[in-house]
């Protein structure tokens, strides 16, 4: 499946996943950060539920230096 | 004096310098300074994470721990009442339900001047939705108070534009705001140097909100330093009450009896 992370454009070799799985994909195990999913927020309590199917639209953000 | 704290949303805290940070040349930097600051909020901005670039790459909460920093994430960079409201629900989101915020919503990038009309819609919603909002805006009385009666629960107007170093242009108007207010009053953005910060603690501002001051200054650990002396000097000052002025005085410091002949 395709989906758009950040404004950039991932294949992945499965044809959908958990949040949890991408998170494990991703490497963001352990760090601080939160995703949107098409515009919605996915809260970190439902991650093993949540699915990431072809064609999702994800921001994942986190705290960066600012006034 | 030991018991005059800063009390915003329920929440206490001893230091009454608040700052950003952003601008330093590194976390190592940005720590020092914060902690030679003595501050006990800091601002952070919302931005997209680097998709597996470097996984040992450090982070900003590696320096500054959530444990011990209350963070103010904030919206700048935002110009709309949606993108401002969207961004706060991530940070909450982030910071594991934290919903003490920043709001500020921008009507121009030359000037970064706050978008009044915008900031209160945005800020309607998020204390609709539950969060503490601590706002930036103008130094207008009347919008100043409308965020207060809306229900913001620190106003925060600028002593001049983000990033200046212009100090603070209008003490008249930020007087009228601290007058009419009973939250908080925290001066935000256009602070130069540690004068600055006392002059608005000075004239009863409750705390003083810093980054480009500090981050860019010589030695931004020594100015650090500076501006938590200013900040207490002036709060000092503030609270012991000052002299009135008068164009002269009939009334000398030293005895008029007792002079030699």
């Amino acid at each position: 499946m395709k989906i758009t992370i950040n404004g950039n454009i991932r294949n992945f070799k499965y044809e959908s996943m958990t949040a949890d799985e991408l998170v494990l994909e991703l490497k963001l195990k352990g760090k601080r950060f939160a995703i949107e999913k098409n515009g919605q927020i996915m809260p970190k309590s439902l991650f093993k539920e949540f699915t990431i199917n072809d064609g999702d639209n994800l921001e994942i953000v986190g705290a960066v230096g600012g006034g | 004096m030991n018991k005059d704290e800063l009390i915003i949303a329920g929440r206490s805290f001893q230091s009454r310098l608040l700052v950003g940070t952003g601008k330093y040349r590194d976390f190592k930097e940005t720590r020092s300074a914060i902690e030679q600051s003595g501050s006990q909020i800091v601002t952070v901005a919302i931005r997209r994470t680097n998709i597996g670039q470097n996984e040992k790459e450090q982070s900003l909460i590696d320096f500054l721990p959530t444990e011990e920093f209350t963070y103010l994430p904030n919206t700048a960079g935002c110009y709309s009442a949606d993108d401002a409201i969207r961004t706060l629900h991530l940070a909450r989101e982030l910071l594991d339900g934290h919903n003490l915020v920043k709001l500020e919503v921008l009507g121009d990038p030359k000037t970064l001047y706050p978008n009044v009309v915008e900031t209160l819609k945005a800020a309607t919603v998020l204390i609709k939705d539950g969060f503490d909002v601590m706002v930036y805006t103008s130094d207008d009385p009347i919008i100043a108070k409308q965020l207060e009666d809306i229900g913001c629960c620190a106003i925060m107007p600028l002593a001049s534009l983000i990033g200046s170093g212009m100090g603070i242009l209008n003490p008249w108007n930020l007087e009228i705001i601290i007058d009419t207010l009973s939250v908080p009053v925290i001066v935000d953005a256009g602070v130069g140097t540690a004068s600055d910060a006392a002059i608005a603690m000075e004239l009863g501002c409750d705390g003083v909100l810093m980054n480009t001051a500090i981050a860019t200054a010589r030695d931004p650990i020594m100015m650090a330093n500076a501006m938590k002396k200013a900040i207490e000097a002036g709060r000092e000052a503030f609270l012991a009450g000052r002299m009135s002025k008068k164009l002269y005085s009939a009334s000398p410091s030293s005895p008029v009896s007792g002079l030699i002949k």
